[in-house]
């Protein structure tokens, strides 16, 4: 007569005796740390097996006769690069890590890791994590032997952080900010908190010609080539190599 | 700058071209690249074999031998190599460290021959890397020993003019110097000998009298040891108070060890000689009287060994506390259980815990003298257990820590000397950094002067001051120009940033600091820093053109500034990663270092008189060609005070 589960329809699910299943064992956490324990082993293994990968990844680069042809530079120059670029990472591949720290040995006063994060980004064309020699010597070629207009798309390249064709004001607060940080505490006058966000106010104001809030690569490079203090600050580099 | 990175600088440079579109102002002119010599081969002949490199390589470090023009000196024009008679195997480690940026140190390399090639070459052994630096640390540190061990050998020769204290003193420390210090030792070691037998012997029963049982010698001959007592104890006072007189610092000597021992050793006489024989301190001069076994401790003045193991007590002391605190917690614990187990038992010697003590110690160290035994079957259960446990707390840990009293101890000196040296690292890491960053600082000063002198006109000037800057240093220097420009803000160091945050936070009368207040736009700020430079501003009034050290006004001596500028920096800055020397030339302004609330009270460098007062520019200033002379003040004065950061710093 008397129905089996008042409470149950109300509560909509019913309680369950608990058994004794494999299921339910592997829960314990008891349970579940014996094992880890007994097989800790296996990952072990693995992990070093993993470890023993890692360390013979190298990467060569393509023929010189390649890259002479991909870049401006001259068969000596590229020789001279490689030289340099091997020496500092024997196996061919700059990680972001080595990166950051190389980068932030020209800045002792402040923090140039944000900076050399988005730098990062910038070189590593293929976003595969790492810095092939063709990637730093694709982007030298253009940095120091390119055209001003291949370097502004360039610089361009650097601001667009999601590289949508697009600078938002957010992107540009970002580079703004780590540009800021690579000056560090000591400066003068004092870096306020809104600096940067002026900064970018002022970019805004210069580059932003339809004011819609983004600035696309063409009022970029219009904006630039009719400055002529970029223009000329352009060329400043021309002989670094 | 750090080592292998100047490869990466073409790099960082040609990256900069990022910052071009966001900076307002125009960008300072690159260094020119003079040289622009293509890479080449150079052979290095050293001895006969021949090492060959790229030039490059070896100019990474302009400041060694091979890195810089000094190798010019060894150049052999008739076979177009560079010559050097020096040891080939050595040179390999010396052309690695060009090649990887790390110095090692081979092991079966002698350490005074590897430091003598390091110091030809021009290269400081503080950058040997982390993998070998202990290792030649350690061998540096084993011959420095034998070194000062040789060293004292010799000392111990006659010195010709020595004055009798002194004499005296070596013959206190050295007996076997002179005839006379080895009586004297013997004498006092003999002295000390029968002192404590006598010490022993007075306790002896000495045969008895008929009526009086046995006595002790001591009573019974009281005269005799009274003498020999007394005899002993005026030797020991007359070579106390000779030591007192001939030790160089008295105060240190009254400290020491030893000469505590002496005092406790002669005090319980005195004191007894000054007490009446009262009943009631009768008691505690007996107790004095115990203090006289220390004179055995004497005897370590004689005996080496006695030394060496109560240093080793000494330097071992925490591990043998610890042995002895889970000691303590283990007769705790037993004499407890033993209590409570033989409580029940009638006549039970197990009286309290305390009482139980004595039976937990003697069962512990299996001695078992048997005055107190458990009766009660749990008693005997936990008595045994007692024992067994006393096996193994007292008998197998004893080897285990005599064995980890060395490794630990040896493993601390290790810790230790990490630590230290890892602090030294920092430092030095520290050094290099806040040196390259004021080196930067003061090549931009040395830069308004540059300009400044271009104005005039004077070619020889320009080249002597622009050749001493290398050029990657002026490259670097350039690109954080470059930074400096886009964001417009210009670095300082720490002191004058603190000033300023200082200055702003006190003072408010806006005629100031003028180039201050207008930092309102960004844009304003870097063209207006060349505007104002030729300007005079209110508050200044020497002939400094250089925005910076304006803002600090009447504040320092700006004429030091001029010098400063004028002295060439060449030396302390290349130097300054290698050298551990801090250029600290540019702190010439802060030389006083802390801030304190009252700005006035900052100290100016002496010696430096201002040249005349409004803008006059370089004609006042005393002329570069010469900076050497009118520099040195100013290079004396923040050399004391470098010195002194530097000791600060490098110390070990």
């Amino acid at each position: 007569g008397k129905d089996p589960n008042p409470i149950g329809q109300t509560e909509g699910s019913k309680w369950q005796k608990p058994r004794l299943s494999r299921k339910s064992l592997m829960k314990c956490c008891l349970v579940k740390w014996i094992i880890a324990s007994t097989t800790q082993q296996g990952p072990g293994k693995d992990s070093s097996d993993s470890d023993l990968e890692l360390s013979m990844v190298r990467h060569q680069p393509e023929g010189l006769e390649q890259l002479q042809a991909q870049t401006q530079f001259t068969r000596k120059e590229l020789q001279s690069l490689y030289r340099g670029f091997k020496n500092e990472c024997p196996s061919g591949l700059v990680d972001e890590e080595t990166f950051k720290t190389i980068y932030s040995q020209f800045f002792p006063q402040g923090d140039a890791t944000t900076y050399a994060h988005f730098l990062f980004n910038a070189f590593d064309m293929d976003r595969n994590g790492s810095i092939r020699f063709e990637d730093f010597v694709l982007g030298l070629s253009v940095l120091l032997r390119g055209s001003v207009t291949e370097k502004l798309r360039w610089a361009f390249n650097l601001y667009d952080i999601n590289k949508d064709g697009y600078i938002t004001k957010e992107e540009m607060l970002a580079i703004m900010t780590s540009i800021y940080d690579m000056m560090g505490r000591c400066t003068l006058p004092s870096v306020r908190d809104d600096s940067p966000f002026e900064h970018v106010e002022k970019f805004f104001q210069k580059m932003d010609r339809n004011r819609d809030g983004v600035v696309t690569i063409d009022e970029f490079i219009e904006t630039c080539q009719k400055d002529e203090s970029i223009m000329a600050s352009m060329q400043l580099f021309e002989n670094v190599i | 700058m750090a080592t292998g990175v100047a490869a990466w600088l073409p790099f960082a440079r040609a990256a900069a071209i990022g910052w071009m579109p966001v900076a307002n102002c125009p960008m300072p002119v690159a260094p020119r690249d003079n040289s622009k010599r293509q890479d080449e081969l150079i052979i290095l002949n050293v001895s006969g074999r021949r090492f060959q490199t790229w030039r490059t390589t070896l100019d990474r470090y302009p400041d060694t031998l091979l890195g810089s023009s000094e190798k010019d000196f060894f150049y052999n024009e008739e076979t177009k190599e560079y010559f050097f008679d020096r040891d080939p195997d050595a040179f390999r480690s010396i052309l690695n460290f060009y090649r990887t940026g790390k110095l090692h140190y081979p092991r079966h390399e002698c350490i005074s021959a590897y430091d003598e090639e390091l110091t030809f070459f021009g290269i400081i052994p503080e950058i040997i890397g982390d993998c070998c630096y202990e290792e030649y640390k350690d061998r540096k540190r084993e011959n420095l020993e034998r070194l000062q061990d040789d060293q004292e050998e010799n000392k111990d020769m006659k010195l010709p003019n020595m004055n009798f204290r002194e004499t005296m003193w070596r013959a206190f420390e050295n007996p076997h110097t002179s005839t006379m210090a080895l009586v004297f030792y013997y004498v006092t070691g003999f002295f000390i000998a029968i002192s404590v037998i006598t010490n022993v012997v007075e306790t002896v029963p000495c045969g008895s009298t008929a009526n009086q049982k046995d006595m002790p010698c001591g009573e019974r001959y009281t005269v005799a040891f009274f003498c020999m007592d007394t005899a002993c104890v005026m030797i020991f006072t007359v070579e106390y108070l000779l030591r007192l007189f001939a030790a160089p610092s008295r105060y240190r000597f009254m400290r020491s060890v030893m000469s505590i021992i002496d005092v406790v050793a002669i005090l319980p006489y005195y004191i007894g000689l000054v007490m009446t024989n009262n009943e009631d301190v009768s008691g505690a001069f007996v107790t004095l009287r115990v203090f006289r076994v220390f004179r055995i401790f004497k005897f370590s003045r004689h005996s080496q060994g006695l030394r060496i193991l109560g240093y080793t007590l000494k330097s071992c002391a925490s591990e043998l506390g610890f042995l002895l605190f889970s000691l303590t917690m283990a007769i705790i614990i037993f004499a407890t259980v033993m209590f409570y187990a033989e409580k029940g038992s009638s006549s039970s010697k197990f009286t309290s815990i305390p009482a139980s003590f004595w039976y937990t110690i003697v069962t512990m160290t299996t001695l078992g003298y048997g005055d107190m035994v458990p009766k009660t079957i749990a008693g005997k259960i936990f008595g045994s257990i007692c024992s067994l446990s006393g096996v193994l707390v007292i008998a197998l840990p004893v080897p285990v820590i005599v064995s980890n009293f060395s490794r630990i101890y040896h493993q601390n000196q290790r810790a230790d000397k990490r630590r230290a040296q890892k602090k030294a690292r920092l430092a030095r890491i520290r050094i290099a950094k806040s040196g390259s960053a004021s080196a930067f600082l003061l090549s931009k000063r040395n830069g308004v002067l540059n300009e400044l002198l271009e104005l005039k006109g004077t070619d020889e000037d320009e080249q002597k001051l622009t050749r001493s800057t290398c050029l990657i240093e002026s490259q670097h220097h350039h690109l954080l120009h470059c930074l400096e420009k886009t964001t417009a803000h210009e670095f300082v160091d720490e002191q004058m940033y603190e000033q300023n945050c200082l200055e702003t936070a006190l003072q408010t009368f806006p005629s100031r600091s003028p180039t201050i207040s207008s930092h309102d736009s960004s844009v304003g700020t870097c063209c207006g820093c060349r505007i104002k430079r030729n300007t005079p501003l209110p508050n200044a009034s020497t002939p400094s053109t250089h925005p910076i050290p304006t803002h600090q006004g009447p504040l320092q001596e700006l004429s030091a500034i001029h010098i400063q500028c004028a002295d060439p920096p060449s030396q302390t800055t290349t130097r300054s990663n290698l050298n551990l020397k801090t250029d600290d030339s540019s702190r010439i302004n802060c030389k006083g270092g802390r801030i304190t609330t009252a700005i006035i009270s900052l100290p100016t460098p002496p010696a430096l008189t201002p040249d005349g007062d409004g803008l006059h520019g370089p004609p006042q200033r005393r002329p570069p060609p010469a900076p050497g002379l009118p520099a040195a003040p100013s290079i004396q004065t923040t050399t004391s005070s470098a010195s002194t950061n530097i000791v600060k710093v490098s110390a070990l």
